[in-house]
Parts: C-alpha cells; sequence; structure tokens
C-alpha cells in the first residue's frame, strides 16, 4: 500500500509526515516523530502502556492507525512538563510518591490521570482507580500510584482553588 | 530525627523518605528502554514459531519471503547451529542441547524455528508469514507425572529419559522424628504456571564492529554473566562482548535472561554487517520467550505433636521445566536455603525432581522458587492447625524460632542472620486490630457470605552466593557471587559511583547515592551514579536473589570508606597530627580537640588532585576506589549430604488478608490485606514499601488469576493479556503495611533484601484465606491459581 500523508499535532507542535496506511499511531510516535516516552506492553489494547490522549480523550495508541490521526491532536508524555521543562504538578506528585518503579507503565499512567484531572479536579478513590483502571503496572501494585493522583488533584486544587474540570464534561471514559 | 541501626548507629540519609534518583527521568517520558535506542542502518527481526509441540523439521523453505522488498535474510536453527555453541544449562545435561532456533525438532509449540530480518518490524512480519516449514508432528508430553512414565514421549531422544534432575535430600533425623511424632498429616498442594510477566517484552539491540572486533549489545537484561553466556555461544572471547548497562529494564522480576534472542541477534547483526534488533511482540514474548515460571507439584508429609509442635516435613516437589533446561531447574535448589521456614523444625526431607515436557521453557521468577515452597510449607501449617483445632495464629507463634536463637541454623546447613517474627507477627495483628477482624469476618459469615481470614508468614532469604549451583551441578564450583562498586572524587569535589549492571525498577541508583552519601556525609542528591558497560566494569552478578542492598550496598560503602579513609590521612599528613586525633565530619577533617583547625573538602580534594608534594608519601593520586565485596559468609561448597549455607540474609514477612467469594461466580474479592515486613534496615522506604506492595499484587496474580493453561493438544491456550490476567488496580486492595527493623549483623549497615518478599508470602497468604472461607462447608482447595471457575466448581460438589 501506498504511503499517506497525514498531518498531526502532537504536544502543540504541528507534523506533516508521509506514512504507511499500516503503520499504527503508537509507532508512528515512537518511530517517526521520536517521540519514544509512550511505549509498547501488548499491542493489542489491555495493558495501556500506550495511552495517549487524542482530543481531549485517553486513547490507546497501539489500536490506531496513524492515518487515523490526520487533522486531529494528541498529546504525549513529553508534553506535560511546562515549557520550561519544569514538571507539571502531576508528574511531581508521581516522584514524591515514588509511585513508580521501572517506569514502562509510567507515562500511560500519567496521559491517564492527567485526563481524569483536566475533567475532575476532585476524583474520589474509586474515580482514579476507574480512570487507571485499563492500565496495568506490574511493579507497584497501584498504591503509590493512586496516592500521587490523589496527591496531585489537592496540590492542583490548593493551588487553584477556583479550577473546575476543564474540557468535555460528558467524557466517556475507554 | 535519625533513625536507629545496628549498634546504635545513626543515620543521615539512610533509612529516610528521599525522593528516588531514577524516577525523575521515567516521568519525563525519558527513560532509555531498548526500544528507545536505534541505530542508523537498523535492521529488525520477526519469528517463525512452531505450531506443533513436538514436530520433526523437515523442510524450510525461504524463497517466498526473501522476494519480499525489505526482507534481508531468513536464518534456520540448522545454519544457527553450525555457528554456533549451545546456550548454557544450569545442570551437567550435555545430551539437552539448546540454540536459540530449533535444529531438527521443534519441542513447544511457539519454539522459534526461523528468524526473518528486514528493514522494520513490520516487513519481517511480512516475511515470516512466508516461511513455509514442513513439519512431521511427533508425539508429545505437557503433564510432569505423565513425563515420567516410561513409555512417555522424549523431549530429548538424546537424554533417555524427561527427568532431567531427581535427587532426594535428608536433613536431620527424619524417620525418627516421623516416628516419636503425635500424628502425621499428608497432602498434595499445586502450583500452576504462572510468572513474573513485565510490561516491557525482551528486548535487544546488537552491533558488531569489524575493525574492533567488538559486539556491542544494548538489552533489557537481568541475567548474571550475561556476557560471558553470549561470547561463549558465539564462539568470541568474552572481551570480544560488550553489554551496555545503561539502559532501562521495564520490569523483569526474574524473567529477563535473555540469552538466545542475544545470541540469535549477534549472530545476525555479525553475518549481516548491520545493527540488528529484536523486540518480541506480546504473542512471541508469552509464547516462546523467557516468559514461563515454575509449575510444580507438593507431595508433602508433616510429623507434629498435639500442642502443635511441627517435628519434620518430608516434601517432595516435581517441576515441569518445560522443553529445555536453562538455569530453570536450579529453581528447586534455591528453596533448600529456607526450607524449614521461619520454623523450629528439627528435620526435613526433601526430594527435588525437574522433568522437561513439551511446553515453553521455564525461567528464573522472583524469589526463584521459593513462592511455591513457601505455599506449601505455608499450607502445612495451616492443615496441622485445622487437624488439631488449633488457631492458626498460634500455631505459628509455637513454631516460630525465637529472637535469641540467632543466628539459627536450620537442618539443610543454612544460618539465619537474625529475625524476630513474634514481634513482627504482634506488629501485623495489632494493625489489622485482629479480634475486629475476626469480628468481621464471622459477621459477613453471619450474613451467608463466604468470608475468610488469611494467616501466613514468609522468610526472603537475600544476598545469596548461588550455593545452588554446586549443590545441583558439582561440575559447577560457585562459591562467590560479588558484587563491585567504584566511586571517584573529582577535581571539583563531586561524586561519581559506578556500578556495573542495568536495573529494572529496584532502585539501585538511589541505594548506591543513599549509602555513598551515609559514608561519606555528603547530600545524596549531588551524587551520581552512571551505568559502565561490560568491559569497562568490575564483576558484577545481577540484580538477582534479592541481593543488591546487601551486596552493592556493600561495595558502595566499602569504596566509600577507602575515599573517607583516604581524606583522613591527607589531611593528617598536612594538619602533621595521627589519624585518631581528627574527626571527618561531613567531608571536611577536623582536629577532635580543637575544632576550628581543620581541612574542608575542596582543599583536600584539591591536594588530592593537583597537589602531589602535599599528598603522604607513595598514596595514589586522585580520589577513586573501588570495592569488590564478597557474599557475607560465602566461600563454601556442599557436603556430602547437601548441606551448604546458601543465603546469608534473612528477611521476614507476616500476612493477613481478609477476603470474601461469591457463592454464584467463585469469585474472590480481597477486602483487607496487612502485612508485617522485617527486611533490617531499609535504605529508602518508599522503595522498600513500593515493592512490597509490587510484590504482593503479584503474589495475589499468581494465586486468583495468572496462569500459563495448556490444552491437550498441547497448545498454549493464554498467551496474552486477554487470557493471561494480570491484576488491574480493582483486584489489588489497599494494603496497610508495619514496618519492623532487626539489622543483620552481616550487612554495612545492617540491610537484607526485600524485592521478593510481598510475592513470596502473598499467595500463600491467599490461599489461606480462601481455605478459612471453605473450612465451614467442609471444602478444601490446595491448587494454584484459585480461579472463579475452579472455586465455583467446588463450591458446586457442596450445593448439588
Ligand atoms: S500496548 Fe496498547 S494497550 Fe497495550
Ligand atoms: S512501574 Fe513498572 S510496570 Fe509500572
Amino acid at each position: 500500500m501506498k504511503p499517506r500523508e497525514i498531518s498531526v499535532t502532537v504536544n502543540a507542535k504541528h507534523y506533516r509526515s508521509e506514512v504507511p496506511p499500516r503503520l499504527t499511531l503508537l509507532d508512528y510516535l515512537r518511530e517517526v516523530l521520536g517521540l519514544t516516552g509512550t511505549h509498547a506492553g501488548c499491542e493489542h489494547g489491555v495493558c495501556g502502556a500506550c495511552s495517549v490522549i487524542f482530543d481531549g480523550q485517553p486513547i490507546r495508541s497501539c489500536l490506531m492507525f496513524a492515518i487515523q490521526a490526520d487533522g486531529h491532536e494528541v498529546e504525549t508524555v513529553e508534553g506535560l512538563a511546562g515549557a520550561d521543562g519544569g514538571l507539571s504538578p502531576l508528574q511531581d506528585a508521581f516522584w514524591e510518591a515514588h509511585a513508580l518503579q521501572c517506569g514502562y507503565c509510567t507515562p500511560g499512567m500519567l496521559m491517564a490521570s492527567h485526563a481524569l484531572l483536566r475533567a475532575n479536579p476532585d476524583p474520589t478513590e474509586d474515580e482514579i482507580k476507574e480512570a487507571i483502571g485499563g492500565n496495568l503496572c506490574r511493579c507497584t501494585g497501584y498504591q503509590q500510584i493512586v496516592e500521587a493522583v490523589r496527591l496531585a488533584a489537592k496540590r492542583m486544587r490548593e493551588a487553584d482553588p477556583e479550577a473546575g474540570p476543564e474540557g468535555n464534561k460528558d467524557r466517556v471514559d475507554e | 530525627m535519625s533513625s536507629e541501626a545496628p549498634e546504635g548507629r545513626r543515620f543521615r540519609y539512610v533509612s529516610r523518605k528521599r525522593r528516588t534518583k531514577e524516577d525523575r527521568r521515567f516521568i519525563a517520558g525519558q527513560g532509555r528502554f531498548v526500544a528507545d535506542i536505534s541505530l542508523p542502518g537498523m535492521k529488525h527481526v520477526a519469528l517463525v514459531t512452531s505450531p506443533h509441540p513436538a514436530a520433526r523439521i523437515e523442510a524450510i523453505r525461504t524463497e517466498e519471503a526473501l522476494k519480499i522488498e525489505g526482507v534481508l535474510a531468513v536464518i534456520t536453527g540448522e545454519e544457527l547451529a553450525r555457528a554456533t555453541d549451545p546456550l548454557m544449562s544450569g545442570l551437567n545435561l550435555p545430551d539437552v542441547r539448546r540454540f536459540p532456533l530449533a535444529v531438527d525438532r521443534a519441542r513447544y509449540a511457539g519454539e522459534w524455528v526461523a528468524a526473518v530480518v528486514a528493514d522494520s518490524r513490520y516487513i519481517a512480519e511480512d516475511g515470516a508469514e512466508l516461511v513455509e516449514v514442513d513439519y512431521d508432528p511427533l508425539p508429545f508430553v505437557v503433564d510432569a507425572e505423565e513425563a515420567m512414565n516410561e513409555d512417555a514421549p522424549a523431549v530429548h531422544p538424546a537424554h533417555g529419559t524427561n527427568v532431567l534432575y531427581q535427587r532426594k535430600f535428608v536433613y536431620g533425623a527424619v524417620d525418627d522424628d516421623f516416628a516419636a511424632a503425635d500424628h502425621r498429616l499428608a497432602f498434595r498442594a499445586c502450583w500452576g504456571r504462572s510468572s513474573t510477566v513485565p510490561i516491557e517484552t525482551f528486548g535487544v539491540l546488537a552491533e558488531w564492529h569489524p575493525g574492533t572486533g567488538i559486539l556491542d549489545v544494548w538489552a533489557s537484561i537481568q541475567m548474571p554473566k550475561y556476557p560471558e553466556q553470549i561470547a561463549r555461544a558465539l564462539r568470541l572471547d568474552a572481551n570480544c562482548v560488550r553489554v551496555h548497562y545503561d539502559v532501562d529494564v521495564g520490569g523483569s522480576y526474574g524473567v529477563k535472561r535473555g540469552i538466545k534472542h542475544t545470541v540469535l541477534v549477534g549472530y545476525l547483526a555479525r553475518k549481516l554487517g548491520c545493527p540488528v534488533r529484536l523486540i518480541e511482540d506480546r504473542l512471541e514474548n508469552m509464547t516462546g520467550g523467557d516468559a514461563h515460571g515454575p509449575e510444580r507439584i507438593f507431595d508433602v508429609e508433616a510429623a507434629f505433636n498435639g500442642d502443635g509442635e511441627i517435628r519434620s516435613l518430608r516434601i517432595r516437589a516435581l517441576d515441569n521445566v518445560g522443553a529445555y533446561a536453562g538455569r530453570a531447574p536450579l529453581q528447586l535448589a534455591k528453596p533448600i536455603g529456607a526450607i524449614v521456614g521461619p520454623y523450629r523444625i528439627n528435620s526435613v526431607e526433601y526430594e527435588a525432581i525437574s522433568v522437561t515436557t513439551n511446553k515453553t521453557v521455564q525461567e528464573a521468577v522472583r524469589g526463584f522458587g521459593q513462592s511455591p515452597t513457601n505455599f506449601a510449607i505455608e499450607t502445612a501449617v495451616d492443615k496441622i492447625a485445622r487437624a488439631l483445632d488449633l488457631d492458626r495464629v498460634e500455631i505459628r507463634k509455637r513454631n516460630f524460632i525465637r529472637k535469641d536463637e540467632f543466628p539459627y541454623t536450620i537442618p539443610s546447613g543454612s544460618e539465619y542472620d537474625s529475625g524476630d517474627y513474634l514481634t513482627v507477627q504482634d506488629k501485623v495483628l495489632d494493625l489489622a486490630d485482629f479480634p475486629a477482624l475476626l469480628a468481621r469476618r464471622d459477621a459477613l459469615r453471619a450474613e451467608g457470605t463466604l468470608a475468610g481470614i488469611g494467616i501466613s508468614s514468609c522468610l526472603e532469604p537475600s544476598g545469596g552466593n548461588a550455593a545452588f549451583e554446586p549443590l545441583f551441578n558439582p561440575a559447577n564450583e560457585t562459591t562467590t557471587w560479588m558484587e563491585s562498586c567504584v566511586t571517584k572524587i573529582d577535581l571539583a569535589g563531586t561524586v561519581t559511583s559506578i556500578m556495573a549492571t542495568a536495573s529494572a525498577g529496584q532502585g539501585h541508583e538511589t541505594l548506591v547515592a543513599t549509602v555513598t552519601a551515609e559514608e561519606l556525609e555528603r547530600d545524596p542528591d549531588g551524587i551520581r551514579v552512571v551505568r559502565s558497560d561490560s568491559l569497562a566494569s568490575l564483576p558484577s552478578n545481577s540484580p538477582v536473589a534479592s541481593r543488591m542492598a546487601i551486596m552493592l550496598g556493600g561495595a558502595a560503602s566499602g569504596a566509600a570508606k577507602i575515599l573517607k579513609r583516604k581524606l583522613i590521612d591527607i589531611a593528617a599528613h598536612n594538619l602533621q597530627l595521627p589519624a585518631d586525633r581528627l574527626v571527618y565530619e561531613g567531608g571536611n577533617v577536623a582536629v577532635r580537640d580543637d575544632p576550628g583547625k581543620k581541612l574542608a573538602w575542596d582543599e583536600l580534594v584539591e591536594i588530592a588532585h593537583r597537589k602531589y608534594h602535599q599528598m603522604p608519601l607513595g598514596m595514589e593520586p586522585g580520589l577513586q576506589a573501588s570495592y569488590v565485596w564478597e557474599v557475607p559468609k560465602g566461600g563454601e561448597l556442599p557436603d556430602a549430604d547437601g548441606r551448604v549455607r546458601m543465603y546469608p540474609c534473612y528477611s521476614f514477612e507476616a500476612h493477613i488478608p481478609l477476603i470474601e467469594i461469591d457463592r454464584d461466580t467463585g469469585q474472590v474479592k480481597i477486602l483487607e490485606y496487612f502485612i508485617g515486613h522485617d527486611c533490617g534496615t531499609m535504605i529508602n522506604p518508599d522503595i522498600v514499601h513500593g515493592m512490597v506492595y509490587g510484590g504482593i499484587a503479584h503474589g495475589i496474580g499468581a494465586a486468583l488469576y495468572e496462569i500459563f493453561a495448556y490444552n491437550e493438544d498441547g497448545q498454549l491456550l493464554t498467551g496474552t493479556f486477554m487470557d493471561y490476567l494480570l491484576p488491574s488496580v480493582h483486584e489489588i486492595p489497599d494494603i496497610k503495611m508495619v514496618d519492623h527493623s532487626t539489622p543483620s549483623p552481616l550487612t554495612s549497615m545492617g540491610q537484607k533484601g526485600t524485592g521478593e518478599g510481598g510475592y513470596l508470602g502473598a499467595p500463600a497468604a491467599v490461599a489461606s484465606a480462601v481455605n478459612d472461607a471453605l473450612a465451614p462447608l467442609g471444602l478444601e482447595l490446595d491448587a494454584l491459581p484459585m480461579r472463579p471457575g475452579d472455586i465455583e466448581a467446588l463450591l458446586r460438589t457442596k450445593s448439588g
């Protein structure tokens, strides 16, 4: 099959690329754009290691083709930090709570939690678990991850008490 | 506030809350995993695998595959076997030969038969689909007991039998103890084939440089003596293989052994003259990678008295290692180092049988065989309690080795260094508010719910000297399992430590920085920890056997102490005072009774790096030290009866879960989980706690969900994450943990190992809880995993 031209916005940067139609979005991010923060764990939609945010929604980039992202907007772990390279409150909370060990599931966990906190700044424990329920971690037993998301939510609320849910409120979780 | 240490040592940095060194790069998406590394001109590998559990390979046709644009080469087992030597085995089995690709005969469904190299992984997979293999299916066997039958199909006909290892060890007066005991009981307990299943599959990239004759290797690896094994199989000198340890490993917990993968890509890189990368996909990983763990049948007999005193055990462990030997059979040997658990059991008979079958090859799994054995021992303790109508907590109390009995030598020869099992158990009972927990269970039962409390304790042998190698293979006289660290203070006064291994989430950089900081009294945040490559480094034995806090920690301490001594000597020389009149404080050296008189860190560094004329006579210039640490109390071979000192340090845990079982579905829900934990001095509490939580989650998986299941056709049924069920956050309860510290007298700071314990105790604890829930119905289940279907089928035997 002939390569197709796509134009995609990733972490607010615009890219124009020629890609084979069967290239997954995951491989596009990693191999074509060099954004290797997004990881492959199963490539069949179960582990969530490849989670990115697609037009505001968390999705699994292993289950999508790059050409389906044509004209859309993608956010990856590389986009979480501020322009100055400073960590986001969520990233910082992951560090503080030691919410990771090998770090392999971490970008997916961060993206799933990031989408949660954007939509719901004050999630309950069950809502946190729901948000990361499709992301497998073999190292941590999840405890410090849940703690980190809770900590991030608290700090973000303290820093900006006015903040409300942003984006699409009737967001559907995968 | 300082933390306590052995002999009242007070710590500045050790045991304190501190952010880890490693996490920062991962949360920014800047880990460097093997799949993130690409080299110009790099090619990719996909594998052709056998669909049959046993078959003769009649012919392999590669022409169609080679016609695809972008396919470079297809290689077969025959070609590879001509150019390489067989992979090393843990046992002495000259007729059980293994190569990365099957030669003549495939021995399990999923075994690699040919490899396709192409411009991209996509194209390599296209090529793999077009490789045609003619198979002549052969009889096969997947069940370990059937494999032992005389007329069973031979997995390795040249070896003559499917039994790879069988030996009965008798430790102490077993027959006498059985004869003298008031009671005995016998049972069978089964441990299903599960494993560690990291989220990152295995991957390796190799590049051959003809100009230097060096093979560069980047891999997702956790394998002792990895460079030497690759070199040997590739018929290269060991100093021709350079393994780069600065690769982040996306989880391993034992399995990432990667020898066959590396030999394959090493060969390809050399043959094709370009860098070659193999990243397993999930199916390749689960069916033909280093994926599977122990699968064991335990037949246990216990002899005990009416008061609950356990006098003796007879344990027969039959392990199905799959189609080749590797290091896996040694997983039957390690448990000998803790064969009586935390109990004063006078004698033990242990028969270890390793059997080959037409299943995927077993690899090392967290605890190296200790978790299944612990499950068998704890099941015995629970059954004895039930037989005597004795409380399960009480029976453990009565049999625990007491605090004042350490060091305690067990019948099989290992010496437990230290412990306070009663206190740890008391602490976790308090944490759980045990009377209230019992009341809650009983209230649930009164409502008609099947509820149960699990009790288990476990030891985590740590820091071992691999004495199981000579025990099972006398041709191998390994009695050390050393670890090294190099530390230097540069001209600018900053400190860098160098380790010689990759890590898979255990926090070794934090470990080294914390320990070095503690010894040198410098801020750990300013200490850099890097990883060398295998040619530039001193020996390492990789992070296996819960050993790094002990061994790498000990090596880092040793190197830092040399530097500290050197700084003091330089000061003594320049202050013209004997060293014992000086004090080292925060890197500065001052006169004890005249603290104003001192040489500061920067001055001392300046002297060492620039002013040789101010150095003590004969002292090496600069500030650098290397230290290679031997396993404490290592160095002994097993005696003729198989008694051997196997591990120096023993951590302890006591687990208490509360569960309920859905009567209709058989689904187990864990309502509470409490754990008391003692790994001596904790270097970094967050890391210790994280590994315990993660280990428990892993153990819950092994207890309730995870299995590499096979059907009668010898096909693996659970090769994806849809069928092999890793616990998600929904299956894992909040774990409540209480710490205790009984420092080890053998280590630099009183530390012991901690990476395995959660996993070593959790399966037994969950099984204990399930059986407590089933007990009122008069039912028992002694096979893991206890999946909903298994429990539901058992419940049906009662209802209908
Ligand atoms: S890699 Fe996409 S869900 Fe696992
Ligand atoms: S941190 Fe290793 S898989 Fe989650």
